[in-house]
């Protein structure tokens, strides 16, 4: 203790001290600091089998927790009572950071990281329920990338989480493999929840709202694996007219204001049973890497596959929505076809496709961009013409395609 | 020297690798110090390396990965800084090393020493102990969770820029040096090859390393002239062309997380010695999972222009969550920055093509 004094002095007088030694964070109370050094040790110390239980109360961390242990369950006490705080983190950038499989994380919230609240890498059987991740200031450009973000991951599931202020995406599954996403919260995130270049993801009851895109699915270039077979069902996805505040050049930049359900360059993604409703620019869209402005060829791997295909929206329930599109071209194109008080159909896709892969005039019956859905109307934008030739005919999209099977996690219902 | 096959000294002097003795911080018998080509930035600490192993036993030679290492090496890295007035806090803001030794130890009425850490070759493989140093400069203690110094670097012109200088806990040491995510295998870095193969001034003379430590039997299977060893370049050496700088820069400054299996492998950016100069090095690719890191840049690398491109970008930062790299720094390393900037300014081609 006697040292912890002498260098809380030293912190205090800065230039002027002569003394050095162990020394307690600045920015932590020494209750704080004590109760950070502690649970550093159990970040070490853990082994398979090891419980880490966070107790009730706000803790202030400075510096990111890191686990590089298989087996380990990480607990605490509630969303609403274990809190870990890293408003005046110095070394991170994220919250809690894993580098193990057969990893739980439970009950508790994250507030305030700098980078990623919570990130998974490389993981096998990964549980993340009950975690809250929050950036407590609302929606900022200096808020931590993304919320809840397992990459590179196999049969992982998220339930019961939640996630606001992310300024890229509030839950963001990357590169992986066999994924559910269930009964989660998004809100204030530019993306509420992102699927992006990951294998069979199930994305279920969760709610996406007040975001600037409510539910993602992505295929981005020069990563480990190209993503597919996503299924987004049973979902509310409501009001994401948030402003973006993405940095530009971030994945998510793209994505206009008021976006219900996008796909981007994805393909074999359903989109059924959902309430879509209120989303200013569309319920859905469906485009092509090209619609992002990121384009270019030296910097893309050229076996990258820039379309979206297989795309199958049937059965889901719209309302509202298309009446005030973000980006200027969109504004025009929902001016000049609808008129100033029009508003778009429920469906937008942005026209590009593979030319050098049709039949009569169509892409091959399984790739096809299929709509099953009442009376629902679709635009296509002729993004690949500047939206000079727009079209709402529908008939085109009048297929189906065979559905995808659910995701079965290993070990877990 | 005493090597812990298990468990965690409390105190560095218990290894009896460097240890205080009069004046100066001394290194052990056969323990042999060593310097890299190109060294990673730690908010201009200066940095002692050493390395001893068993009597009796040697590294293997390798042309390209960290040499093998017997059990029973340990290796160690001392960071200091010269001191910048009388207050302990001030350190100097410089490269210049001449006044840190004393014959082959570290001048301590010159020099503040920050932290050592060492590198334990076990039986079951690499252990990475970071040990602070205490006010009296006596000895240093051992820092699982790592610990935060207040300090205060001044350049030769005066200027004056506060910091804290991190200590990293064991699972950050890890940060680094895993650097393939399958094993998730500590390592060392900085003993390769091409990062080695350079003059060292030893007490008996400058000699290069590589030969010195297969003299004294530290070494085997090192390939007989005329075989050219690997070289990485000296990235302060203007002499050297520009782009092997900036490589070897970015090698040993990023490529320990960016490399296809290191931490990074979630990004398609690579910046280890293979890495092609395409986009796998950045050029004109968009990031993955950047964020605000962006700084609203579109690209990685713009050829010629370094104002557009995120990597330079990230390097100008100091706030976590945007810079690169995430760990191990507190302040801006003005002249890698420059290099990678006029590296960048000097590249041919566009993106928009």
């Amino acid at each position: 203790m006697r040292a912890i004094a002498i260098v809380a002095v030293c912190v205090a007088a800065a230039a002027g001290c002569s003394r050095q030694g162990p020394s307690r964070p600045a920015g932590l109370t020494a209750a704080d600091a004590a109760f950070q050094k502690q649970l550093q040790e159990q970040f070490l110390d853990a082994k398979p089998g090891s419980v880490i239980e966070i107790p009730p109360g706000k803790h202030a961390l400075d510096r990111v927790l890191t686990l590089r242990a298989n087996g380990v369950t990480v607990r605490g006490a509630g969303a609403d009572k274990s809190i870990l705080t890293f408003t005046n983190e110095i070394s991170g950038p994220e919250g809690i950071l894993v580098y193990g499989s057969d990893f739980t994380i439970e009950n508790l919230s994250i507030e305030d990281t700098k980078g990623d609240g919570l990130k998974i890498n490389d993981g096998e059987n990964i549980t993340i329920r009950g975690v809250r991740v929050a950036w407590s200031g609302g929606p900022k450009t200096s808020n931590g990338a993304y919320g809840i973000y397992p990459v590179r991951s196999r049969n992982v599931l998220i339930e019961d989480s939640s996630s606001w202020g992310a300024s890229d995406a509030g839950i963001y599954v990357g590169q992986s493999t066999d994924v559910i996403v269930r009964r989660c919260h998004a809100e204030q995130n530019v993306a509420g929840i992102e699927i992006e270049n990951t294998i069979h993801a199930d994305v279920y009851d969760n709610l996406a709202t007040g975001n600037t895109g409510g539910i993602l699915v992505f295929n981005m270039p020069n990563l480990s694996q190209p993503g597919h077979s996503t299924r987004v069902f049973r979902n509310k996805v409501f009001k994401n007219n948030l402003g973006s505040f993405a940095a530009k050049g971030a994945a998510v930049a793209s994505v206009p204001a008021g976006s219900g359900v996008v796909v981007n360059s994805n393909s074999q993604v359903e989109i059924f049973d959902n309430d879509i409703a209120d989303n200013q620019t569309a319920n859905v869209i469906i485009s092509a890497y090209f619609s992002t402005n990121y384009y270019n060829k030296p910097g893309i791997d050229p076996h990258y596959d820039p379309y979206p295909r297989a795309i199958f929206i049937y059965d889901n329930r719209f309302s509202g929505g298309g009446d005030s599109p973000d980006a200027l071209e969109l504004k025009t194109l929902k001016v000049t076809m609808f008129g100033l008080n029009g508003h778009f159909p429920d469906i937008v896709w942005d026209g590009y496709r593979d030319e050098k892969n049709l039949v009569n005039g169509q892409p091959p019956a399984a790739e096809r961009i299929c709509i099953r859905n009442g009376a629902v109307g679709v635009l296509n934008a002729d993004g690949p013409h500047q939206y000079k030739n727009p079209s709402t005919d529908a008939t085109p999209f009048r297929c189906e395609l065979p559905k995808l099977p659910a995701v079965e996690l290993a070990g877990r219902t | 020297m005493h090597f812990f096959p298990d468990g965690r000294p409390q105190r560095l002097s218990e290894w009896h690798v460097v240890f205080r003795d009069g004046d100066r911080l001394a290194l052990n018998r056969g323990v042999v110090p060593f310097d890299l080509n190109s060294a990673l930035f730690s908010d201009y600490a200066h940095k002692l390396r050493t390395v001893w192993m068993p009597p009796g036993t040697a590294a293997r030679y390798s042309d390209l990965q960290t040499f093998d290492f017997p059990v029973g090496t340990v290796i160690s890295k001392t960071f200091y800084y010269p001191h910048a007035g009388a207050a302990a806090s001030a350190v100097a803001r410089t490269y210049d090393q001449s006044r840190d030794f004393t014959g082959s130890g570290l001048n301590l009425g010159n020099v503040r020493l920050i932290e050592t850490r060492l590198l334990v070759r076990r039986e079951h493989g690499w252990v990475a102990l970071p040990y602070v140093w205490n006010a009296e400069q006596t000895d240093a203690e051992l820092a699982r969770t790592g610990d935060e110094v207040a300090l205060e670097l001044v350049a030769s012109d005066g200027a004056r820029e506060r910091f804290t200088y991190v200590v990293p806990n064991e699972n950050q040491c890890a940060g680094c040096h895993v650097t393939n995510l399958k094993t998730r295998a500590i390592a060392p870095i900085g003993p390769k090859a091409r990062h080695l193969n350079r003059d060292y001034p030893y007490p008996e003379g400058a000699q290069n390393q590589l030969t010195y430590l297969e003299k004294i039997g530290y070494l085997t299977g090192l390939p007989p002239p005329p075989v050219q060893l690997p070289r990485s370049a000296a990235w302060r050496d203007a002499t050297q062309p520009l782009e092997a700088r900036a490589r070897a820069y970015l090698e040993i400054n990023c490529g320990h997380c960016h490399n296809p299996s290191g931490p990074a492998d979630t990004t398609g950016l690579t910046f280890d010695a293979g890495t092609p100069a395409d986009r796998h090095l950045g050029l004109c690719k968009p990031p993955v999972a950047a964020g605000r890191g962006t700084g609203d840049h579109l690209y990685d690398i713009v050829p010629g222009h370094p104002d557009d491109s995120i990597l330079p970008f990230r390097m100008a930062s100091r706030e976590p969550g945007v810079m690169m790299p995430e760990q191990g720094r507190g302040t801006v390393h003005r002249e890698g920055l420059e290099l990678i900037s006029e590296w960048i300014a000097a590249m041919p081609g566009s993106c928009s093509s």
